[in-house]
């Protein structure tokens, strides 16, 4: 009994894991932008398919490199080659899509939707270069198995729901403690001062895209690590999920959005653990409606008044 | 004179399309793609309601679509057919003819209750918490669906060709044309009384300034259930059509994508415009069919197309702006504001 | 009987006392002012009167019901309209439309009406239209009837939005800082505007204004509140010399 409770947590920590990371990117982006960014879940299988191109490149597996690199260099190569990509992928098109629509001023709701085409030829475009087959991750590194009295859990699962947490402090340090984070901040407490006060808001939203989208890539990865098989709409769900998940946690704040993250993670284990799975999405989406109902701003959300 | 231009064209109009089916001049291909557009045209207005005049962000529109198709396919398979889980036909087959637009107004009805039970929620949040909710809305709707073992499940629902040809043995016409033109008008006339009428424009009013809004007498908090019920009714109707025109049903033919469809003719047509939703619905469906050829790819190109779009008219191809301010001469024929 | 009569009314923000132990009482035909420096509390007081809070305690009654905790469309119906400090007109929808739709109370048509567009609904859609153009032309704003207020310069959007206060028919009018971002030639504008009104419509108005020409020009009786307290009330010339009042508002003179 307690061996599968401890087995569901560590379970639910690790799911959880690549819901917060997506979800932070989301928070990050939206709190910036007021943009709720629809494309970044399928950032998410971007990053996953430019690690697995990565990992097999530097593995030797096209015959671009004389000599295969050790598995451990080519993991250690693979993340930030991948963060980097993956940033390119977001600022690309917010540079294209977004701030175009910005400039003119257009209404919030057409760059949402524009966000949501620029998913669509994401997820499209990849089934269309790279066929409906599915991509098996390499494996990088190799899975140990540890037991503690009968709980059983990979090195993997360990190393997911630490890198989580490593990245949420991270961007914690950065969002509170740097000077381009309180930019940031300032820029959601209040976007028609902030330029006034000589900072060059376009440089912070780049810069934000470029956190958002290098956390979808390690999301991506730790994703691929564990679940070595890619196919082009891995991200859309996922994507939409993480997105309710922040809203429960409160989407204005990056601890929201990690704690929404993880209480999804937490709800979809737990269901599974008792019904058919099947009725996974139906009972999880039912429960986040009933937190969101009870407390509409989030969890850690605080209620905007407009001033009358 | 001049009062009755519109509906004598609508008249004639019918009564070309319907002749020409008739006598076989319309191949069913063509028939289809018109009776999509009717959809579709249905489908986006009715979105256009919530997400464009009042300004909300629903986006799980496709929902209330998959209740209002299998409620109607439900009850139409129920009443005049055959079936293997509902047993023998409760009406005689014949029946159906009168029988079908009691059950997409029931189809309409049970897809509006559906759209309160959204809307309730969304009073106490704000602006993109709508969103959320309506996107789970839409993924609650279709697991619940899948889950339901009695009406087909994952595999989808069938038995509503039976009813069609039911009607066509009563006598012999293109019926689901000819129920989707009646629909597709009905539904922006409905649209159309509503929305310039004074009470209608209180979501207008919702739209520009909440505050002014409550202020100024308007009752918000049942104005947006109203226009919402409306809304997903509307809806519900484009799916009863759907669900018979294909004659079947299938839950995934309602996910996310198909809301995103309807998203794109809104924003596509121009928020708070009712002639840019129908130009984009007929546009869009259009688009859809000439890129067919082109399979996967088409999804790639159909969003870029319209990201270009937004670069160069961000309000969409009509604004908020209709016909008759595009074309002040129309005002003859009909007043809209 | 006096036509609005304010009891004790508090209003608790979290922790943060926006207004204590408010009272006021208003017979018909008055023309009040309530001043006070920024942040005092006088909006809320609006507000609350208006329905946008509900008090955490005190009754306001209104001819003789107590209107506290209702909400703000049911207080208009009851026949007490505000404008704001900052203009909320619908920028987007013709002046006309913005009277027409301020009628949301008094439609006189049920939904089915609208649908059928029965005889009931064409009478009271025509009704309120000809109201409408009647009222613009007595407001002297009939030529801008089919103009966009977003066009018009900022004293006729000001003065769009006191029509449309008056076209529900108010029995109280609650003006919150009429005179803000005017220019001088349009506060005198103004003056004449809320005078006519207060003897053409019979009205009672009850006005949140800082500049004092406005006040002083227009106002029988003054209240003035600080950090949500009374801390005098009279005539404008006692409040003009009362220390307390120069006090809250220049400081004690001790630096």
């Amino acid at each position: 009994m307690l061996e599968s409770v401890i087995q569901n947590i560590l379970n639910a920590l690790q799911w959880g894991s690549y819901y917060s990371l997506i979800a932070l990117g989301y928070c990050l982006v939206y709190g910036v932008l007021l943009l709720i960014n629809f494309a970044h879940g399928d950032i998410f299988m971007v990053g996953a398919y430019i690690a697995f191109f990565v990992s097999t490149l530097l593995l030797g597996h096209y015959g671009f490199l004389p000599f295969a690199l050790p598995k451990g260099l080519v993991l250690a190569l693979t993340i930030p080659l991948t963060m980097f990509l993956t940033s390119c992928v977001g600022v690309f098109i917010e540079r294209v899509a977004y701030r175009p629509l910005r400039r003119k001023g257009a209404n919030r709701l057409y760059v949402v939707i524009t966000a949501l085409m620029a998913g669509l030829i994401l997820e499209n475009g990849n089934l269309a270069l790279l066929g409906a087959s599915r991509k098996n991750f390499p494996e990088l590194l190799d899975k140990t198995v540890y037991t503690l009295g009968s709980v059983a859990f990979t090195n993997v699962k360990i190393i997911v729901i630490l890198a989580a947490f490593l990245v949420f402090w991270l961007l914690n340090f950065i969002v509170t403690k740097t000077k381009i984070g309180m930019a940031m901040r300032a820029i959601s407490y209040d976007r028609f001062a902030v330029p006034l006060m000589g900072i060059p808001v376009d440089t912070i939203i780049v810069f934000t895209f470029v956190l958002g989208s290098s956390m979808a890539a390690i999301a991506g990865i730790l994703f691929a690590m564990s679940y070595p098989i890619l196919d082009p709409y891995m991200g859309a769900m996922v994507g939409w999920k993480a997105f309710i998940a922040a809203v429960v946690g409160g989407i204005g704040d990056i601890r929201g959005a990690f704690v929404g993250g993880f209480i999804l993670g937490f709800v979809e284990i737990l269901v599974v653990a008792f019904f058919p799975s099947t009725f996974r999405d139906l009972i999880a989406f039912t429960i986040l409606l009933i937190i969101l109902s009870i407390k509409p701003t989030g969890i850690f959300g605080v209620a905007k008044t407009t001033k009358i | 004179m001049r009062r009755f231009t519109v509906p004598l064209l609508v008249l004639l109009l019918f009564g070309v399309l319907i002749g020409l089916a008739y006598y076989d001049k319309l191949d069913l291909y063509v028939q289809s793609v018109l009776m999509f557009m009717g959809i579709n045209i249905i489908f986006g207005s009715s979105l256009n309601i919530v997400n464009g005049y009042m300004g909300e962000f629903s986006c799980g529109h496709a929902g209330f679509m998959a209740v209002g198709a299998y409620v109607s396919s439900v009850l139409s398979v129920l009443f005049f057919a055959q079936d293997k889980v509902f047993g023998a036909p409760l009406l005689p087959p014949e029946y159906a003819i009168y029988g079908f637009p009691i059950i997409v107004i029931i189809a309409f009805i049970a897809a509006a209750l559906t759209g309160l039970l959204v809307a309730l929620p969304s009073f106490k949040t704000r602006g993109d918490y709508l969103a959320i909710i309506t996107i789970a809305a839409n993924y609650i709707i279709i697991t619940t669906i899948i889950n339901l073992d009695f009406i087909g499940g994952p595999r989808g629902f069938m038995g509503m060709k039976s009813v069609i040809f039911a009607m066509e043995d009563v006598a012999f016409l293109p019926w689901m044309l000819i129920w989707v033109y009646i629909f597709t008008i009905l539904s922006i006339w409905a649209i159309y009384r509503f929305v310039s009428s004074t009470y209608g424009k209180g979501i207008i009013a919702i739209h520009q300034d909440e505050v002014a809004a409550e202020i100024m007498s308007v009752n918000t908090n049942k104005m947006k259930l109203i226009a919402f019920m409306f809304s997903s009714g509307l809806a519900g109707v484009a799916g009863a059509l759907f669900a018979h025109v294909l004659g079947y049903v299938n839950p995934n033919s309602f996910n996310i994508l198909k809301s995103t469809e309807g998203l794109v003719m809104v924003y596509l047509g121009g928020m708070g415009s009712l002639s840019g939703s129908v130009l984009a619905a007929i546009l869009f469906t259009f688009l859809l069919e000439l890129l067919r050829p082109l399979q996967i790819i088409k999804w790639v190109v159909i969003p870029l197309l319209l990201i270009i779009l937004m670069q160069f008219r961000p309000e969409g191809i009509m604004g908020n702006r209709e016909l008759s301010d595009i074309f002040p001469r129309l005002r003859k024929f009909y007043q809209f504001k | 009987m006096a036509l609005l009569e304010i009891k004790n009314l508090t209003q608790y923000f979290g922790g943060l006392c926006a207004l204590t132990e408010f009272n006021m009482t208003i017979e018909e035909g008055d023309l009040v002012g309530l001043i006070g420096p920024n942040g005092a509390g006088k909006t809320t007081v609006f507000n609350l009167v208006s329905g946008f809070y509900q008090p955490t305690r005190g009754e306001i009654i209104f001819n003789g019901k107590n209107i506290a905790g209702l909400k703000p469309h049911q207080v208009t119906a009851l026949g007490i309209a505000r404008t704001f400090q900052n203009i909320r007109l619908w920028h987007e929808m013709s002046v006309l439309d913005n009277i027409m739709i301020a009628q949301h109370y008094n439609l006189g048509y049920s939904l089915k009406d609208l649908f059928l567009r029965t005889r009931r609904y064409q009478e009271n859609e025509k009704r309120i239209r000809d109201e409408a153009y009647k009222f613009l032309e007595i407001m002297n704003l009939k030529e801008y009837a089919l103009e966009k207020p977003k066009n018009l310069p900022y004293g006729m959007q000001r003065k769009v939005e006191i029509a449309r206060a008056l076209s529900v028919k108010p029995k109280l009018l609650l003006l919150d800082e009429p005179a803000a971002g005017l220019n001088s030639a349009d506060v005198k504008e103004l003056i004449e505007l809320i005078s006519w009104i207060h003897k053409e419509f019979k009205l009672t108005i009850w006005m949140i204004e800082h500049q004092m020409t406005v006040v002083m020009s227009l106002c029988s009786w003054l209240k003035v509140i600080d950090f949500g307290a009374t801390i005098a009330e009279g005539t404008p010339e006692e409040i003009q010399n009362n220390p307390e009042v120069i006090k809250a508002y220049l400081g004690d003179g001790k630096i």
